[in-house]
């Protein structure tokens, strides 16, 4: 459910509670995004965009997680002499 | 595997007793509605080819003959109006024949109330258009329709080419072996109407691809290039074209998913809405289904020309399952590529 | 696209499964509660990637799916009234409902409107004071949110001609209804990553130490999803059974304050009814009572409608995770994405739909 993507806040307008709003970039396509619910994002952040509104900021620190655990998985495949073999180029 | 659709809906006019935009949206209902309704009452050898035009025999001179009408909100786009799909899009379809297009006629089907300045402008750009791809508007007519009965501007074009040789070009000669080229990004059409679209606008600098593809075909066709089919791609996008070509030749079609060009601004307007850039609209892109050996000279032709500079090779055909095309995607799993219901229709979810 | 392209990368899938495999070391069955996961996984083909023996089963995350056919009946009748502009996201305009779809309202004449937003509807609201203007808002705990803002927004603005048709859904009370079924077989859950992003995911802790099941919240690209199913694999394989939370780039524990906070002001929690599943108890969302102004239902007297759902469509035993599509004996005969007997088919993220449109050539050789 819910398609929501992550988009870049290049500008903030407004900031009247309901109507705190901002162009969001999404890889070059612009969107007035609603920015009510991320008070601390800020021009510069991500924001994970549904249907016009910001639901979460990204953050940066922890997008690198699923990459670091693969790192870590890696590290215990190569203690593990008996790994099956077809690990991945 | 049959063709779902001759096999799957026993009676799907029944079903549908209004018409529904998608019978118009070139996917699956309208494929059922050229099969069931069309076809039956008007079928015959040239119509049955299915192809983007017909080409006539006349004393031994082949003519391409073909009509198309455009319906297009807003009448204005990034990149293009109404009056410049109605030129192209008709020079198109006659350049998918392997026609040289030269004549065309103009239908107006106006509604009551438009500005005088709209049209104006329109018939502008269907001169600039009609210079640009070298044909000639030679015969028209006018209606003008009660407001309310019309959506400001509806246009007709029919076309005449000449086919300066005697190669065929249809479905029917797509073979397994043979190679998909394609000759440019997709989607960028139907993203520039989305884009001004009311309730979807975004701002963007993507613009309608409208464009007529007379010079990189001709080119292919005059440097002897084993052409056996083409096919412009516009309503359903890549996806449909492939999936009627599979279908009218009996092949299966399988194309590489990270050989296909999209842009990024593309790209990023699909992922907002849910669609898939392989089913959106384009006006300036075709493939070509050709011999293999001909493969690295056909490239060189269409990087030559700046309609054809992000021409790739993008799959081939192979004998498999009559009627199916794949994609192999980025992960390397292969699926299948279908044909759409209908409209692709923006997804919240 | 940054924050999209990067999980979209094919080595690290394989890496991911290659370490699912390594893994694993019997069968165990996992439910992707979100027609979005769905979507990727068949589109992207994850589970083929997966090892034999891992199973995922597709939940009833998709709120175009769920949405009762007396629900869309009501649409129905209210898009077809003269002064009504009927606003509603792309993908619920070929839901059927007993008789008919809103595509075909809008074939007959009707006002229907795709809106990519709820504030769009509130903008047209405001252009167009002399009509009607209501929004189909239908979705989960994610769309909630704005749902709440275009209900709030109109209040601020004072606008008496718009109104909301509601039908939202939770999560958390299907999860729990699943469990709880007898004939129950999953394992393993990846929650919704979204939903999370609003609500946070604390509701999940005592379903999860209820049931002894472990929940992963997940994200929705290829290698978010290939995380989920890997950390909730080793929950399993190791005997744990706790939630964690795969999709800490954009969900935290508490979720998003201050939306939760609106949702609870405009939306009071209600039982709902699920299309092909029933009745689940305080399982959805309607507008509050200061907010009932803006409930279309009342505005349009339609609140009695009924309908009866198809009796040949299975599409709640799908949901449910208990038969696949292809399982189904009207699955691309009597059912398909022209003819849909039931809202799983109809939706592009429906998982009978999402069969048919990528895995039609299998199920038929199977």
């Amino acid at each position: 459910m819910c398609l929501a993507i992550p988009g870049k806040v290049l500008s903030i307008a407004g900031d009247e509670a309901l109507q705190r709003a901002g162009r969001v970039s999404f890889g070059g396509i612009l969107k007035e995004v609603n920015l009510a619910f991320v008070p601390e994002a800020e021009v510069g952040d991500y924001v994970i965009v549904h249907v016009g509104v910001a639901i979460s900021r990204v953050d940066g620190a922890e997008a690198q997680r699923v990459f670091d655990y693969l790192g870590q998985m890696g590290e215990l495949a190569e203690l593990q002499p008996d790994s099956t073999g077809k690990s991945a180029p | 595997m049959k063709p779902e659709f001759s096999t799957s809906c026993p009676l799907p006019l029944a079903d549908h007793p209004n018409v529904l935009l998608a019978h118009g949206g070139g996917g699956r209902l309208m494929n059922q509605l050229i099969e069931k309704l069309f076809l039956p009452a008007f079928g015959n050898p040239l119509l049955n080819q299915r192809h983007d035009g017909a080409v006539i025999d006349v004393r031994g001179q082949r003519l391409a003959f073909t009509t198309d009408s455009y319906v297009v909100r807003p009448l204005f786009f990034p990149g293009g109006d109404i009056g410049t799909l109605a030129v192209n899009g008709t020079v198109n379809d006659l350049v998918m024949c392997g026609a040289r297009p030269k004549w065309l006629s103009a239908g107006f089907i106006i509604e009551e109330g438009l500005p005088m300045e709209t049209l104006w402008r329109v018939v502008q750009s269907m001169r600039q258009a009609a210079a640009a791809a070298g044909v000639e508007l030679v015969t028209g007519d006018t209606k003008v329709v009660d407001k309310g009965k019309g959506d400001g501007l509806f246009i007709n074009t029919a076309g005449l080419g000449v086919v300066g040789h005697n190669v065929v070009i249809a479905p029917a000669r797509v073979v397994p072996g043979d190679v998909v080229l394609l000759s440019g990004d997709v989607g960028r059409h139907g993203m520039a109407i989305m884009s001004v679209r009311e309730g979807l606008q975004f701002e963007s600098t993507i613009e309608s691809d409208c464009a007529p593809l007379t010079a990189p075909v001709l080119a292919l066709l005059d440097a002897g290039v084993e052409i056996h089919c083409l096919r412009d791609l516009t309503r359903g996008g890549l996806a449909s074209a492939l999936n009627e070509i599979a279908v009218a030749a009996r092949v299966q079609v399988d194309i590489d998913e990270s050989a296909l060009p999209v842009r990024e601004e593309v790209r990023g307007a699909c992922e907002i809405l849910g669609l898939d850039p392989l089913y959106v609209a384009n006006e300036g892109r075709f493939v070509a289904f050709i011999s293999p050996r001909d493969l690295p000279r056909a490239l060189d032709l269409l990087h030559a020309h700046a309609l054809g500079a992000d021409a790739k090779f993008i799959g081939t055909v192979g004998a498999g399952t009559p009627g199916l095309v794949t994609l192999k995607n980025r992960l390397g799993v292969a699926r299948v590529l279908d044909l759409l219901s209908g409209e692709q229709l923006p997804r919240i979810c | 696209m940054k924050f999209l392209d990067e999980y979209r990368d094919a080595a690290r899938a394989r890496q991911f499964a290659v370490a699912t495999a390594r893994t694993v070391t019997r069968p165990w069955t996992l439910m992707e509660v979100c027609g979005g996961q769905t979507h990727a996984i068949v589109k992207f083909g994850l589970d083929e990637l997966l090892p034999r023996g891992l199973e995922l089963v597709h939940g009833p995350g998709c709120p175009v799916c769920v949405t009762p056919v007396e629900l869309i009946d009501k649409a129905l009748e209210i898009a077809a009234r003269p002064e009504v502009i009927f606003c509603s996201f792309g993908d619920m305009l070929r839901v059927p409902g007993t008789q008919a779809d809103l595509l075909s309202v809008k074939a007959r004449g009707g006002d229907v409107r795709i809106v990519y937003s709820p504030l769009g509807a509130v903008k047209l609201a405001r252009e167009n004071p002399a009509r009607e203007v209501v929004f189909f808002a239908v979705g989960f705990e994610t769309t909630a949110p704005a749902n709440a803002m275009a209900v709030a927004q109109a209040r601020e603005f004072g606008l008496k001609n718009f109104s909301l048709l509601v039908s939202h859904v939770l999560v958390p009370p299907a999860m729990e209804a699943i469990l709880a079924s007898a004939a129950n077989r999953v394992q393993g859950f990846l929650a919704a990553g979204h939903v999370c992003a609003v609500m946070g995911f604390t509701e999940y802790e005592p379903i999860s130490r209820r049931y002894r099941v472990p929940i992963v919240v997940t994200g929705f690209e290829p290698l978010d999803i290939l995380q989920g199913v890997l950390m909730c694999v080793e929950q399993l394989e190791t005997g744990r059974a706790g939630v964690e939370n795969q999709y800490t780039r954009a969900v935290r524990r508490e979720g998003n304050t201050p939306a939760q906070q609106l949702i609870r002001e405009v939306f009071r929690v209600v039982p709902r009814k699920w299309r092909g599943v029933g009745e689940i108890p305080q399982s959805g969302l309607s507008l509050s009572a200061a907010y009932a102004g803006f409930d279309a239902e009342q505005r349009f007297g339609v609140a009695d409608v009924c309908a009866e759902e198809s009796s040949e469509c299975i599409s709640g035993l799908i949901l449910q995770g208990i038969r696949k599509p292809h399982e189904c004996p009207a699955f691309g005969t009597r059912c398909t994405p022209e003819h849909p007997l039931g809202a799983t088919m109809v939706s592009s993220e429906g998982a009978c739909a999402a069969y048919h449109r990528y895995r039609r050539v299998q199920a038929a050789q199977s």
